[in-house]
């Protein structure tokens, strides 16, 4: 029993710590809002940290086979922890000035960022929906939280309801597949399933749709996508930088996580969907983004078609995609949120400002500001030698590899077709005059997180090996499950699968 | 030889000086004057590296020289640097061309000097590398890398549609770029190497070249640029700075040109021979109209770029004729190209700084109040038209005489061209210089200055001095192209013996 709890530290350190901060704040005489939210930080610093150390193990089981721990998971806990961390930072002033400080906060986003651990390390049906309800729930709430804004209040409920029927079809979904296979762990079902040629029997099929539109919705994947715009442009800017970063690393972790090692034969099956939906996200992304005004909504329609890229690798289904896709979802979370971090910066004295066209001529006002965004937006355009390159220098590289030359080509035109928005907005910084009221300075913090996660994007190139070999590894550790039989003895106690 | 990682210090260099620029403190003019400056010295002493490189340089032999190579990517993508004898001088070319555009853009850059000076130096770097680089990847990082300071050198610094020029450059070249990237991306997965030297010694199978050189070709093409899609480059050229148009026109347009004989000729022999026919004709057609477009221009930059695209015409025939001639007339005349239109452009901006106009109808008798820049700007016009005795006529007549080899109705459109180019480059000059001054604001013109007078010299020297004796260029380019020349008329062979024993085959059956 005490295997378990140490395979489950990371996850245990933030639930405790987040009920205790709870507590602290209840009953705290005064505002105890910063001393929760340094809380919340050093906690998440520490929860990264034990997950960082469970990288070196190998593959390790726990609670009856339905949470794993392996570098994948440990990999992809520590990234979506860290980002946590880093919203926290970037939201506090925000809040201060929209008078929105509550300690309830970080308090839930600790909250959704042990749903999205559970996510990550679920091997399991229901512990994936106890993951990704732990998350959604919290995240319903912090879409909502500004509860007096007719926007806000909007972009929780659009949340909410669409979020439920994802749940519902997912849910739909899981019990075809339990039905005929009758298991819910990931590996048992991959034995229970016969599979001819790729091809899983039609119910299973079925199940698997449903399983995977309702994975999809959580990425905000085409067609899937309808909440996302809505949702990022009502909900408070650092929660929406939240939705754009945490929960995407997190939805696109398990989405491998299910397809690989519940549905690993079934190739042929999942492959064409997975072919469907990327074609779809980065077009939509693309075109869509290109008529946006308020710089919340284009980011929406950018993360939507990076959803698209990141799934470019997936849908190779190799080892090479997998480790290609994680590389991707590092280097969106590093741009997203370095652009969030400059779209927080968008202050004047009036008040915040959401308009792209309130950028115009940013680059005499606020030159430190501007380029970092500069740098972002070519990164995120995946212009070399940034960062965003080499995610979809690898992701293509995968998808050719095995074969899948129609869908690179359209990637790539939908990434010319995305590079003009991006471009668009370097213009009305550098080219444009400078609007009439001056953007306020960056708050030291913004600064300070903007500027080193566009240094990533800018020098990545320089020393890119110990990420691309970190990602190789965590990709491995996924493919390399080890074989089902060995998974299912382990049931019922904690043991080392390999 | 001495280990020192020379190709690296040199690409690198110009970023180190940017590093500095982007150090300055202090207000306005004091931040611009060191700018400029660090700028001119960084330039200047990347020239002189540059030099010593080129003196160190084995012409005798067709291999890389000067190689580094590091683990870079991992899994055969390395940190790989080298230069035959095919690069060498386009590195020269590059480093000798920034000082000249720094000094050019002195006086004429007055807003955002110290953006401006630190652009140029990025794209240095990255104009370097591309011609140094070993590994595809590399390639085509430094390749696109440059796209994102030029585009911004056009779109701050440019003319009045300098928003729609930028961003048609910019989506152009990309667009024609990512193609290749895919193309690149299938050479790794069939060889799982992106070292250029062994890519060159793979033979690609036949129906995977035809695809990989249209993938390749979709980007040189555009880079070059081509009829029919060069209608970017007018564009960016009459709305870029004067600089910005000498880097274009000296440096961007040779990447198109160098790409085709790095990768196109040695790489896809086979699908080269097979499309051979669609350049000449391609180029026949850009000679030919461009020549008649570029007639019929009002504006200088835009007659001047057309005419760029005509002497492009001469590069790509030249090149696919595949003729040790041809070849090395295409080099010529990229290189030679190189600075007789960097000096046309600056001949237009020594006017444009006075006038603010590129207007050819607003001018008119400028060799009676400035001497000296009408003698400079007639020797320029005639090296373009390619008058024997400049180094113009060389690059033409090379590549006419490889390609009348091969194709003698390409050489034949190919020739009347030359006389097309006399027409409208004699007509701008007259237009321009002769006649008496009608126009008020002409009257008090000054002459180019010291600086200006200064810019032109080594361009003087170069067009003259290899127009006369084009021996050290070709002695250096001389044994890379003809093992080039050489691989790729064996590859060819052995292809047309494979594809006679397999009909041997089908018919004994």
């Amino acid at each position: 029993m005490l295997a378990n709890v140490t395979l489950l530290l990371p996850e245990l350190v933030l639930f405790i710590g987040a009920m205790g901060l709870l507590m602290v704040g209840a009953f705290a005489t005064t505002d105890a809002t910063r001393v929760i939210e340094y809380g919340a930080i050093s906690l998440l610093l520490i929860a990264a940290i034990a997950s960082w150390l469970q990288g070196d193990t190998v593959a390790q089981l726990a609670f009856g086979g339905s949470f794993i721990v392996d570098a994948f998971s440990a990999f992809m806990k520590t990234l979506t922890y860290l980002t946590t961390a880093v919203v926290i930072i970037m939201a506090r002033g925000f809040m201060q000035n929209e008078n929105l400080a509550r300690f309830e906060v970080p308090v839930l986003m600790l909250l959704a960022a042990v749903g999205m651990g559970m996510m990550i390390s679920a091997n399991d049906l229901i512990a994936l929906y106890m993951g990704i309800e732990l998350q959604s729930l919290a995240l319903y709430v912090l879409a909502a939280i500004k509860r007096d804004s007719l926007r806000a209040t909007e972009a929780g409920l659009k949340y909410f309801v669409l979020g439920a029927l994802s749940s519902g079809m997912l849910l739909y979904g899981a019990s075809l597949i339990y039905g005929f296979s009758g298991t819910t762990n990931f590996a048992g079902i991959a034995q229970a399933f016969t599979v001819e040629n790729g091809i899983l029997p039609l119910a299973q099929v079925v199940g698997m749709v449903f399983l995977l539109a309702g994975l999809a919705f959580k990425i905000s994947a085409v067609p899937f996508h309808m909440w996302t715009p809505d949702v990022y442009e009502g909900a408070p800017t650092p929660m929406t930088a939240f939705f754009a970063a945490a929960p995407k690393l997190a939805g696109m972790a398990v989405f491998l996580r299910v397809v690989i090692s519940a549905f690993p034969d079934a190739l042929a099956a999942w492959q064409q969907i997975i072919i469907f939906i990327s074609i779809a996200s980065m077009v939509l992304g693309a075109f869509a983004a290109i008529g946006q005004t308020n710089i919340k909504r284009l980011m929406a329609y950018s993360s939507i078609g990076h959803m698209g890229f990141a799934l470019v690798g997936f849908a190779a289904g190799t080892e090479d995609g997998v480790a290609a896709v994680i590389l991707y979802m590092t280097l969106y979370g590093v741009m997203t949120l370095g652009t969030f971090a400059c779209i927080l910066s968008m202050r004047r004295d009036s008040g915040m400002v959401e308009q792209v066209k309130s950028l115009s001529g940013l680059s005499q006002v606020r030159p430190f500001m501007a380029l970092c965004l500069a740098i972002l937006m070519f990164s995120l355009a995946g212009i070399p030698p940034l960062a965003g390159f080499f995610g979809k220098l690898f992701v293509f590289h995968a998808a050719i590899d095995a074969g899948l030359y129609g869908l690179c080509i359209l990637g790539v035109l939908s990434s010319v077709v995305g590079a003009y928005y991006y471009l668009r907005i370097v213009k009305i910084m550098y080219l444009d005059p400078p609007a009439d009221e001056a953007n306020d300075p960056m708050p030291r913090e913004l600064s300070i997180v903007a500027g080193a996660l566009a240094g990533v994007c800018l020098l990545f190139f320089v020393y890119p090996s110990p990420l691309i070999d970190l990602a190789a590894s965590a990709g491995q550790a996924l493919i390399d499950m080890p074989a089902p039989d060995a998974l299912l003895t382990g049931l019922f106690e904690a043991t080392d699968a390999r | 030889m001495t280990d020192w990682p020379i190709l690296s210090t040199i690409t690198f260099l110009p970023l180190l000086g940017a590093f500095f620029i982007l150090l300055i403190r202090g207000d306005e003019a004091t931040v611009a004057g060191n700018a400029k400056a660090v700028a001119l010295w960084t330039s200047v002493v990347t020239l002189f590296l540059t030099g010593f490189m080129v003196s160190q340089f084995d012409a005798s032999s067709a291999a890389f020289q000067f190689v580094e190579r590091i683990d870079w990517l991992g899994d055969g993508v390395d940190y790989a640097m080298g230069v035959d004898g095919i690069s060498v001088l386009f590195v020269l070319l590059t480093a000798a061309l920034m000082p000249i555009c720094i000094l050019a853009s002195w006086q004429s850059i007055t807003h955002r000097v110290r953006e401006y000076m630190l652009a140029f130096l990025v794209l240095e770097t990255l104009m370097i590398g591309v011609f140094c680089a070993m590994d595809l990847i590399l390639f085509y990082l430094f390749f696109e890398g440059g796209l994102i300071p030029m585009f911004l050198i056009i779109g701050i610094w440019g003319g009045g549609r300098r928003v729609y020029a930028s961003f048609k450059f910019f989506l152009y070249t990309l667009l024609g770029s990512v193609l290749m990237l895919l193309a690149v991306l299938v050479m790794y997965w069939q060889t799982g190497t992106t070292f250029i030297p062994d890519l060159m010694e793979t033979a690609f199978a036949p129906e995977w070249q035809t695809w990989l050189w249209l993938a390749f070709f979709a980007s040189f093409a555009v880079k070059m640029p081509m009829w029919p899609v060069h209608t970017w480059l007018p564009d960016a050229h009459v709305e870029a700075p004067t600089a910005g148009s000498v880097i274009l026109a000296g440096v961007l347009l040779k990447m198109g040109g160098y790409g085709f004989l790095r990768f196109s000729l040695p790489m896809f022999p086979i699908a080269s021979d097979l499309f051979a026919p669609m350049v000449f004709a391609l180029s026949a057609i850009a000679i030919v109209y461009t020549s008649l477009v570029a007639f019929a221009q009002e504006d200088m930059k835009k007659l001047i770029a057309y005419s760029s695209v005509a002497h492009m015409g001469f590069v790509t025939m030249g090149l696919f004729s595949a003729t040790v001639q041809g070849v090395q007339g295409a080099i010529f005349q990229m290189l030679s190209h190189g600075w007789i239109s960097s000096a046309l452009f600056l001949c237009v901006g020594v006017i444009y700084d006075r006038m603010h106009t590129r207007e050819i109808a607003a001018y008119g008798g400028l060799a009676n109040r400035m001497p000296v820049y009408a003698a400079i700007f007639m020797l320029f016009t005639m090296a373009n038209v390619g008058l024997p005795g400049t180094s113009g006529f060389v690059g033409e007549f090379l590549t006419i005489i490889g390609t009348f080899q091969v194709s003698t109705w390409t050489a034949m459109f190919a020739a009347s061209g030359v006389i097309f180019s006399a027409c409208y480059a004699l007509t701008l000059y007259r237009r321009v210089s002769f006649g008496r001054i009608e126009h008020e604001g002409l009257q008090q013109i000054a002459d180019a200055d010291r600086r200006e007078t200064f810019l032109f010299v080594p361009l003087v020297i170069a067009t003259l001095i290899f127009g006369v004796w084009p021996m050290p260029v070709l002695d250096i380019t001389a044994v890379s192209v003809d093992q080039l020349v050489l691989n790729y008329q064996e590859a060819l062979s052995t292809h047309a013996a494979n594809a006679v024993s397999l009909g041997g085959a089908e018919s004994l059956r």
